[in-house]
């Protein structure tokens, strides 16, 4: 079943097979790599464990993080105090397994700081108790997300019970232009592809413009597949991903990467392997994306106007304020938040900056960018990055997922808007009644800067040309 | 893990399209180690102002059938939702189709996920409405089958697997664990091709 009728593969495919250790009723056992619990379900699964008896397989795999209920600020107790810091930092000691605890060099959010640190590999299987898991595929890594008692499952048998999901191709052609990022992309390819076609599939991201990207975009990209409804999402590896690997702490070195090299380069899908759905969209007079409803789908550029619902999706429009057929560009806003496993790597910082530069945060905007790991932060601060958002009058956080659902400490009042970079916009996610535009760093920048939603590119252009 | 045979009740209508987890477990609900799960359950929603929410209306207090719509339970991966249906009783949920992370957390906690196909499932979803919890559907695993008040009949089909799973409440871990020996073939096999993978943050 893994191989086409004329033995081509895609690179799932390939991955999968080299990860099946049986088949059963639809079902294939996947042996994993990697497994990563974090803190919101970190006590209760270890507690699980211990209360069934069973015993973690490869503890030498496993990684604990400490993300969703890190407070971004002193002043903040985040999500339950400290409550699921102290119970998950008690569990991983207790079963010996590796913590990235607060305050240490390694800690951040899991889909950050996994690929960040050379943890997951192409062509490994990382599985993480988080639905973000499948943003490792920006590595050629196979992530997939589950609910806490797989998780356990997991632990105590190094495999995970997967139906082979449909095959779909989603080819991104073009070339980027100045403002434009990866999450436009992904924002894009989520207005045209909606929430049916991908439901449960592993979509693999090719074409130029994914080739042209950085590791770092491609992670964000990749982050995003699982609001299509996709199981898990991958970029093949190739010269940019070897060359990115080359300096990750924990990544094969010396005559080891060597040997490493020749499997990695063996990771693409044959070229006549068959996709379920081949999806082709042109990228090339991409504008700024930002979602004007509550799915990550309801996107539009930030140049047009709001669609006319008449359907289910006014409900949408209602929660977030807004009338079919305005603009978005000149609506006012209260927060924007730069952070979570979708944009809060050093290149989405480095983009925000471009349009902060010698600029302040409009009078009454409240701005928070919370860096995704700590390695994050000191390569930002190295760079004068942090000196940037501080300048400008951002609130500097401590590396964790922060805003993106409803941690981190900060409170939002209901109905206030807030333009964000993380993945999600769902009524009440960054909590009750507040309104979210999802948009790429540079846009929630721009936005910070003027007060209201607005193109990011004429800010970007003086700041790189002179003003 | 509870078993599953059959389950007598009522039916709840939920016909909205891609419910997400941060709707049937707000996070606000979730910030100690031991939230209070029947209250976090659509909390939100039910917290609203304006006619009830469905499962607080009377008749639809106990009900054990939730009927939803198309990606039920989409967005986050957090198992905590179907805990919280289960702590009100929910055993059985009849959707258009599921997200498949959350599909696999109702297996795990004893709760039935089925789907019936568009044709089926639309003619469901009348009847469900038209009952109006006034009376009890039966969802038969052994049978694979649902039977309305009215005497109608549709048939759902549950996977070899995942129906023993149910119908006996076995543990997933020892299922796995009699395939021990081909796991530790697969691993070695990786561990001699690809010996960068065994060996994490060593």
């Amino acid at each position: 079943m893994n191989v086409d009728a004329d033995g081509t593969m895609t690179l799932f495919e390939k991955i999968w097979a080299q990860h099946a250790v049986t088949q059963d009723d639809g079902k294939t056992l996947l042996y994993i790599d990697r497994v990563v619990v974090d803190d919101v379900r970190a006590p209760q699964v270890l507690k699980n464990i211990e209360r069934r008896g069973l015993a973690i397989a490869r503890p030498d795999l496993a990684v604990v993080v400490q993300d969703h209920s890190v407070p971004s600020f002193a002043t903040h107790s985040g999500l339950g105090g400290s409550v699921f810091l102290d119970a998950t930092r008690a569990a991983a000691h207790k079963h010996g397994l590796r913590l990235f605890d607060v305050g240490e060099a390694e800690q951040g959010i899991s889909h950050v700081v996994m690929p960040e640190l050379g943890l997951v590999l192409p062509g490994s299987t990382y599985v993480c108790v988080d639905s973000h898991a499948p943003t490792v595929g920006g590595t050629g890594a196979l992530g997939l997300g589950c609910g806490s008692t797989e998780l356990e499952h997991v632990l105590a048998t190094q495999t995970m019970w997967v139906r082979k999901p449909r095959q779909i191709r989603i080819r991104l052609d073009g070339q980027l232009t100045a403002g434009v990022s990866a999450k436009d992309i992904i924002l894009h390819v989520l207005g045209m592809v909606g929430l049916e076609t991908a439901r449960g599939a592993a979509i693999e991201f090719a074409g130029t413009m994914v080739k042209s990207l950085s590791v770092e975009g491609r992670l964000t990209i990749c982050n995003m597949a699982v609001e299509l409804g996709a199981r898990t999402s991958l970029v093949a590896p190739d010269e940019v991903t070897f060359a990115w690997l080359a300096s990750r702490a924990f990544a094969p070195k010396a005559d080891v990467r060597q040997q490493a090299l020749r499997v990695w380069e063996t990771l693409r899908s044959d070229d006549e392997a068959v996709f379920d759905v081949d999806i082709a969209i042109d990228c090339s007079a991409l504008a700024p994306q930002i979602t004007w409803g509550t799915t990550p789908a309801q996107v539009m550029p930030i140049t047009g106007k709001v669609p006319d619902m008449e359907d289910a999706s006014r409900a949408g429009l209602t929660y977030m304020g807004l009338v079919g057929g305005e603009p978005l560009i000149g609506r006012k806003i209260d927060r924007v938040f730069i952070g979570s496993c979708t944009n809060a790597r050093l290149s989405d910082l480095e983009s925000a900056a471009v349009v902060l530069a010698g600029r302040k945060v409009a009078a009454g905007v409240k701005a928070v960018v919370v860096p995704g790991s700590r390695g994050v932060a000191r390569e930002a601060e190295a760079r004068g990055l942090r000196d940037i958002f501080l300048a400008a009058g951002f609130l500097w956080g401590e590396p964790g997922c922060s805003m993106c659902a409803g941690g981190g400490g900060e409170k939002v009042a209901a109905g206030e808007r807030i333009v964000s970079t993380t993945n999600r916009n769902f009524e009440g996610r960054q909590g009750t009644g507040v309104r979210t535009h999802l948009a790429s760093p540079a846009t929630v920048a721009a936005a910070a800067v003027q007060g209201e939603i607005c193109d990011p590119r004429p800010l970007m252009q003086d700041n790189l040309h002179g003003r | 893990m509870d078993k599953f045979t059959q389950v007598r009740g009522v039916a709840a209508p939920l016909l909205i399209d891609n419910v997400n987890t941060d709707q049937i477990t707000p996070v606000q609900f979730m910030r100690s180690l031991e939230p209070d799960y029947e209250t976090a359950l659509f909390g939100r929603w039910r917290m609203a102002a304006g006619d009830p929410f469905v499962l607080d209306r009377l008749r639809f207090k106990r009900a054990p059938i939730l009927v939803a719509g198309s990606n039920f339970g989409c967005g986050s991966a957090r198992e905590v939702a179907v805990w919280a249906l289960v702590a009100h009783g929910i055993r059985c949920i009849v959707a258009r189709s599921f997200s498949e992370v959350f599909r696999e957390s109702t297996l795990k906690n004893g709760v039935l996920p089925i789907c019936l196909g568009a044709a089926d499932q639309a003619a469901f979803e009348q009847k469900v409405v038209a009952v109006d919890g006034q009376a009890a559907f039966e969802v038969d695993l052994v049978a694979q089958t649902i039977a309305c008040p009215d005497g109608a009949f549709f048939s759902f089909n549950v996977e070899r697997n995942e129906r023993a799973a149910l119908l006996e409440g076995l543990d997933d871990v020892a299922l796995t664990l009699r395939h021990r020996a081909l796991i530790d073939e697969r691993e070695a096999r990786l561990a001699a091709e690809q010996p960068w993978l065994q060996s994490a943050h060593s």
